[in-house]
């Protein structure tokens, strides 16, 4: 059920002509991804899915779509003069689907996840921690990166 | 007593519901804290006027009841009968669907608050990363209702109020991290998220963590304090929605029932953060000197604390109704503030008999700080002047947010102290 509150809010965000009313709609998806993280064991991942995406960068969202004076873009005619590619790219995704489908587990060689909820956060702490340290750092620096190169383009002077 | 009742209270795990797998029993103590916030919230509205007043020298409401204690019943019914106003040019889905969230957000909250051992609604094991999250939905509320309001006094105090509260959740998760820290210091190693867990680290290292680290732990409490007070965009932190700015900021175009959603759901977030603050850093449901002041004695003179507290406010009413003037025309106050008064002894009485003093101390001491956190709300609404907008995206990014990373890992350090030094030695000696 979680699944298909989430694939029908999807098809909301796309069909929406007003633009909060499909942000209204990601948000809705995100928290059924959330719900689904739950699902599988992962009380952490949720947690925090719900504290970034949701409470951060929706917010972000709709803080652009506010600043942004929509009116007029919302009387526009919907069209869709990129049919062509758009219907390469989703047979292409339907395509991953399907084989994905097809091969069952035997897609993915990694054992699975432990099935105990409790270990969750102390598991994602150690793992982060001592064997993905290396990345861990790369994406800190990625995320001061973009931070300084915002500073930059939206400083009057430097 | 029918078998699932005795058995669900007397049992001996001590369970919360959400562990104990009952749908009813959740239900029951939903419908417990649902009730026992709306009753905050009413008596909030009636004590921040009284307080307010009496710190600016004047009286507050006087006239409704005695003293003003009905005055919350007629705020209550003027709201529900005025007329409820749709702005034209706004988006009347997103308009009507603000306040649900930001209510929804809220109330989420109270299903993890830990009002004793075994009365919280569930226990989940990510419990603060879970009201990190959901008190982070109510920006989306806020957003949405500036929004939809079709009119620029709205949309500009939901922008301000939004940024307000996106920055000062990142000087609240730091300070949060920096309690979960002092958590993973007990016997068995490992920290724990989930609340009910944290109070009983605490409980078992035998200190509140606001005294931990003597000033870290003080320093990470005044940094949520602040926090908490601009995420609930409350005095001093209230340019959102000061009247003399922007009249009323994001609520403006809310009238009647919807407004008093807003009121209701930002009594209810102050309900909640302050709750927060008293699970990670002051001991939660705990009394004062669990551990240092132990034994039948004081466990029996600490458990006659709610009962004096009611006694003690009876005891005022009963003073404040010799006080009323001797009018025909206040003869029915006096009775209805002497009839308040007697039921409140009443209470009192009640929480003497030893068995329903023995299971009202958890509860007791954790609504008791609560209180003590509203009234400073209250103080600070009626001390401080207000922060200009620039000042307070200063004060949270430039101040708060340094403190805020500073105590972090000094907390870290300070708490590693002796594998550090022992890595040292280690590191010297060869």
């Amino acid at each position: 059920m979680l699944s298909g509150i989430a694939i029908l809010s999807g098809v909301l965000v796309i069909t929406r002509k007003n633009p909060v009313h499909s942000a209204l709609a990601l948000i809705l998806t995100l928290l059924c991804v959330a719900g689904l993280y739950l699902m599988l064991y992962a009380p952490f991942v949720a947690g925090v899915q719900i504290i970034l995406y949701v409470g951060g960068i929706m917010v972000l969202f709709l803080f652009v779509i506010m600043l942004v004076n929509l009116e007029r873009s919302e009387k526009e005619k919907q069209f869709n003069q990129q049919w062509l590619p758009g219907i390469l790219a989703a047979l292409g995704l339907g395509a991953l689907f399907v084989s994905i489908y097809v091969k069952g587990k035997a897609a993915f060689p990694m054992p699975p996840p432990s099935a105990v909820e409790t270990e969750n956060t102390q598991r994602v702490g150690q793992v982060l921690y001592s064997n993905y340290m290396f990345p861990f750092e790369i994406a800190s620096l990625l995320l001061l990166v973009a931070i300084i190169g915002a500073v930059v383009m939206a400083k009057k002077r430097i | 007593m029918p078998g699932w009742i005795t058995n669900y209270v007397n049992d001996p795990r001590q369970l919360t519901p959400g562990q104990y797998g009952s749908p009813f029993w959740a239900l029951v103590y939903i419908l417990v804290v649902f009730g026992g916030v709306s009753l905050a919230v009413v008596c909030m509205n009636w004590l921040e006027r009284k307080i307010l007043a009496h710190m600016q020298v004047r009286l507050g409401p006087m006239r409704v009841g005695p003293h003003g204690l009905l005055q919350p019943i007629a705020d209550a019914l003027k709201l529900i009968l005025k007329e409820d106003i749709v702005p034209e040019g706004a988006d009347s889905f997103v308009f009507l669907l603000a306040p649900v969230i930001i209510l929804l957000a809220v109330f989420s909250v109270y299903c993890v608050i830990p009002f004793g051992p075994t009365h919280a609604i569930t226990d989940m094991n990510i419990g603060i990363l879970f009201m990190l999250g959901v008190s982070s939905l109510g920006v989306l509320g806020i957003v949405m209702a500036g929004w939809a309001s079709n009119s620029h006094y709205p949309l500009i105090g939901a922008l301000r109020s939004s940024a307000q509260m996106v920055s000062y959740e990142i000087a609240m998760g730091l300070a949060v991290v920096s309690a979960v820290l002092m958590t993973s210091l007990n016997d068995s190693g490992t920290g724990t998220l989930s609340m009910i867990d944290i109070v009983k680290a605490q409980n078992e290292q035998h200190i509140w963590f606001v005294f931990k680290f003597f000033p870290l732990g003080l320093i990470a409490f005044f940094i949520f304090a602040v926090a908490m007070v601009a995420e609930t965009n409350r005095a001093p932190f209230d340019l959102p929605e000061a009247e003399s700015e922007l009249t009323a900021g994001f609520h403006t175009e809310y009238s009647g029932l919807r407004w008093s959603l807003f009121m209701l759901g930002e009594y209810a977030a102050m309900i909640a953060v302050s709750s927060i603050a008293i699970t990670l850093w002051l001991g939660g449901w705990m009394r004062p000197f669990p551990n240092a002041l132990s034994g039948p004695t004081w466990a029996l003179a600490f458990s006659l604390f709610p009962a004096l507290t009611f006694f003690g406010l009876a005891g005022m009413t009963f003073y404040s109704t010799m006080r009323m003037p001797k009018h025909t025309f206040f003869r029915i106050q006096t009775m209805g503030l002497g009839a308040f008064g007697a039921v409140l002894a009443l209470v009192g009485l009640i929480l003497l008999i030893p068995p329903v003093r023995d299971r009202v101390q958890d509860v007791y001491w954790f609504v008791a700080k609560i209180a003590v956190f509203l009234y400073l709300y209250i103080w600070y609404r009626g001390t401080f002047p207000r922060y200009r907008f620039d000042q307070l995206m200063k004060v949270g990014w430039k101040v708060l947010l340094p403190m805020g990373i500073g105590v972090l890992m000094l907390t870290g350090i300070v708490g590693l102290r002796t594998e550090i030094w022992g890595f040292l030695q280690r590191l010297v000696h060869v």
